[in-house]
């Protein structure tokens, strides 16, 4: 007994240091250790693009939306934002498509126009040879990518070169690429000499400079019809990033302010109500063991809390909702090992034996419950979308949690002052519903 | 053993609550939200008050938008269903909306078509995946106790079960969008995920209990008749089954009540699943079982 209450003691500080650390990291506004709340909660906007990848190989399809997550981001961050965040997400294998999405996050922002408007200028760059086909009097021009596109870039620069117009100094962009792209470009232009390459920005054609010869070094000018002005914003967007394959805007979404807000304070009140009626129920109910089931729930939830903290989890509403299913599965596991502790009280087993007996058979059907639970969120989290997957996490962590917190907080604490004999106030406390012990 | 001794009676409850919510889903459908559709949905309020909904309408139908519906939502903010829209056609429904009112948007969501219908594929694949590998993991688990039932009939007794936990609700909630206007989100289908792990739950107990009975018979030689083992496990673990379910739901009406308004139909529709799935796992699931034993004795 002194054993258990020995580990009953450090549960109990280790709990209130628990509490402790999520009241303090939240009430502290400088605290690195603030809950991190989703989009859905917090405001904020989330777009989600389509990644063109019908021009790009497909062993190269990764490399492109890392390069385009890349760029992205450094526009994100232009736009001055806190805490954004781009990820990039491959469609599974079972939708049949392979579909590859861009996901921006903007937390704070709610004008989508400006967002996608800043995100979305970005040029695309691409060089294509030009065959000319003449059938009778018209004439056709089809344009063949080269694979040469402003993936292969390393920087752009303004440069006043001698322009057609004799004294005036034309505005050119001069072009560097990295040194795939440089190797490519002398491939091009030695194999095609004396052919037009077209260079398209945006998919458009903005000039078609005939080859003269072989271009080693990296090196490529386009001479448009720039303004000044046009050349200069034309080689920002080229540095901070031509975008490596066309992306289409699929999804957008903005949650105001308020209504997040509003969403989070109601979510807590909520909770703490939910939580005090179930702790009173259990404690009706069960007496004694439901007094240590509410405790050993407040310990559950100090510790989830304090993990989705420290790892940390992104909460959003289907994530809270896992959490509460978890919460319902951590009350069950108690209230399985109630149930199986009475029944042997019945059969005269002495307080402390009922204990241990009821663990023991409540045991394989929390495993079982549990394990089930485990392996379908994994499940979920596999194959779900990002709501689903939010749902997905929370729930296993609070099911893996809910495993250790029932066989062994729980008993802990009920052996740290169960008796070895049921008589007086024990037989009320160890009692159930309207029976004593 | 009162349950079991009239098994046939819940046999025709099930029946009837099956049959009610196969007909509400095939008489009213279910709406499905823009998650699934796609499109675009603004939620604006009006802080000074809302204007009727026939002045918004005629705010909007000048745009060249198709099919447009307008919902009251709370006491002074609507919600805008359109197709999907650009940025700049939001832009101007804002304004079309703000001309003569002072608005403040809410949330704006809006979902390529493309996107939309891979989320109903992925919802079902998750779905289906779950329930396959709970047929295989309680297979598993029950491994010891093959008679009279083989392993992987609690499995499937268990996965018949959960398809009616499912299904029950569903009907139900495509009678509630009908009268209520309410549609099927994305987080609908994490209630009825969040249903298939409690509902398993609930069932595994019961048979945990039945598995335990089979084998301390077979050790201690007893001869009992597989129903009434089933109808002394059911009995065991009624309270258990009933409290568990009790202090959900209490956490679930808090929720209703007093949670977010986003979480609010979630919170409706796992209660209604709460209360049909520990009414199945106690009254149907095992019970289930003994017409499936008594199949396999024929053989």
């Amino acid at each position: 007994m002194t054993r258990y209450r020995v580990f009953a003691a450090i549960a109990l500080i280790a709990g209130f240091l628990l509490t402790y650390f999520v009241w303090s990291t939240e009430a502290d506004p400088y605290s690195a250790y603030h809950f991190k709340l989703g989009l859905d909660l917090a405001g904020g906007t989330e777009l989600v693009y389509k990644a063109d990848m019908s021009q790009t190989p497909p062993d190269e399809r990764s490399d492109a939306l890392s390069a385009l997550q890349g760029v992205i981001e450094r526009r994100v961050n232009l736009f001055g934002v806190a805490e954004p965040l781009v990820q990039t997400e491959q469609a599974s294998a079972l939708s049949g498509v392979t579909e590859d999405r861009l996901i921006v996050d903007l937390p704070g922002v709610t004008d989508i126009k400006a967002a996608v408007a800043a995100l979305g200028e970005t040029p695309t760059l691409e060089f294509k040879l030009a065959t000319t086909t003449r059938t009778g009097t018209t004439t056709a021009t089809t344009y063949l990518s080269t694979g040469l596109t402003g993936r292969y870039l390393s920087s752009a620069a303004l440069e006043f070169g001698s322009g057609a117009t004799a004294g005036l100094a034309a505005p050119q962009v001069l072009l560097n690429f990295n040194s795939d792209g440089a190797k490519l470009f002398e491939k091009i232009t030695s194999e095609n000499v004396g052919q037009p390459l077209a260079i398209f920005l945006d998919g458009q054609p903005i000039s078609e400079p005939i080859i003269q010869e072989a271009i080693p070094g990296g090196q490529a000018t386009i001479t448009g019809r720039f303004t000044a002005t046009e050349a200069r914003d034309l080689v920002r967007n080229l540095n901070f990033g031509a975008l490596p394959v066309p992306i289409e805007l699929e999804n957008s979404s903005s949650v105001g302010p308020t209504l997040g807000a509003a969403a989070i304070s109601a979510g807590v009140f909520a909770g703490i109500v939910g939580f005090i009626i179930v702790a009173l129920f259990m404690i009706g109910w069960y007496r004694l063991p439901g007094i240590v089931s509410a405790l050993a729930l407040a310990e559950y939830l100090a510790f989830m809390l304090s993990v989705i903290k420290v790892i940390p989890v992104t909460l959003t509403a289907s994530g809270i909702a896992g959490l509460i299913i978890s919460v319902g599965m951590a009350v069950d596991a108690n209230v399985l090992i109630f149930e199986r502790t009475k029944e042997e009280l019945r059969e005269g087993k002495s307080p402390r034996e009922a204990v241990h007996i009821g663990f023991s058979r409540a045991w394989p059907a929390i495993r079982d419950g549990h394990l089930t639970m485990i392996i379908s969120g994994i499940i979920l989290f596999w194959l779900g979308t990002s709501i689903v997957q939010g749902f997905a996490l929370v729930f296993v962590l609070g099911v893996l949690a809910s495993f250790v917190s029932a066989v062994s907080l729980s008993r802990v604490f009920l052996l740290a002052i169960v008796p070895e004999h049921k008589e007086g106030l024990w037989s009320f406390l160890m009692g159930s519903g309207g029976h004593n012990a | 053993m009162y349950i079991i001794r009239h098994r046939s009676l819940f046999f025709w409850i099930t029946g009837l609550f099956l049959a009610g919510a196969v007909g509400a889903i095939l008489l009213w459908g279910l709406p499905l939200g823009i998650d699934f559709t796609g499109g675009s949905l603004m939620q604006v309020s009006y802080p000074q008050g809302r204007p009727a909904l026939a002045d918004i309408e005629k705010q909007i139908s000048a745009l060249p938008l198709g099919v447009v519906s307008i919902r009251s939502s709370g006491t002074n903010a609507i919600s805008i269903r359109t197709r999907t829209m650009t940025p700049a056609e939001h832009d101007t429904v804002l304004a079309a909306i703000s001309s003569h009112a002072s608005t403040t948007e809410l949330a704006y969501t809006s979902v390529g078509p493309a996107l939309g219908s891979q989320f109903t594929n992925k919802a079902l694949w998750a779905i289906f995946a779950v329930m396959l590998v709970i047929v295989f993991y309680i297979a598993f688990a029950f491994r010891k106790v093959s008679r009279p039932v083989p392993s992987w009939g609690y499995g499937l007794t268990v996965v018949a079960m959960l398809a009616i936990d499912i299904i029950v609700p569903t009907g139900f909630y495509a009678a509630y969008c009908h009268f209520t206007g309410a549609e099927v989100d994305s987080l609908f289908v994490v209630a009825l995920l969040a249903l298939l792990g409690y509902c398993v739950n609930d069932v595994i107990v019961i048979f945990d209990r039945i598995r335990e009975h089979l084998a301390r018979n077979e050790k201690l030689g007893l001869k009992e008749s597989f129903e009434d083992t089933i109808g002394k496990s059911i009995n065991e673990t009624m309270t258990r089954s009933i409290n568990t379910a009790l202090t959900v739901a209490l956490a679930l009406t808090v929720l209703i009540f007093l949670g977010a308004p986003a979480t609010r139909n979630f919170a409706l529709v796992m209660l209604v699943g709460i209360v049909i799935g520990t009414f199945s796992s106690i009254a149907r699931s095992a019970p289930l079982l003994i017409p499936i034993a008594k199949w396999f004795a024929k053989k």
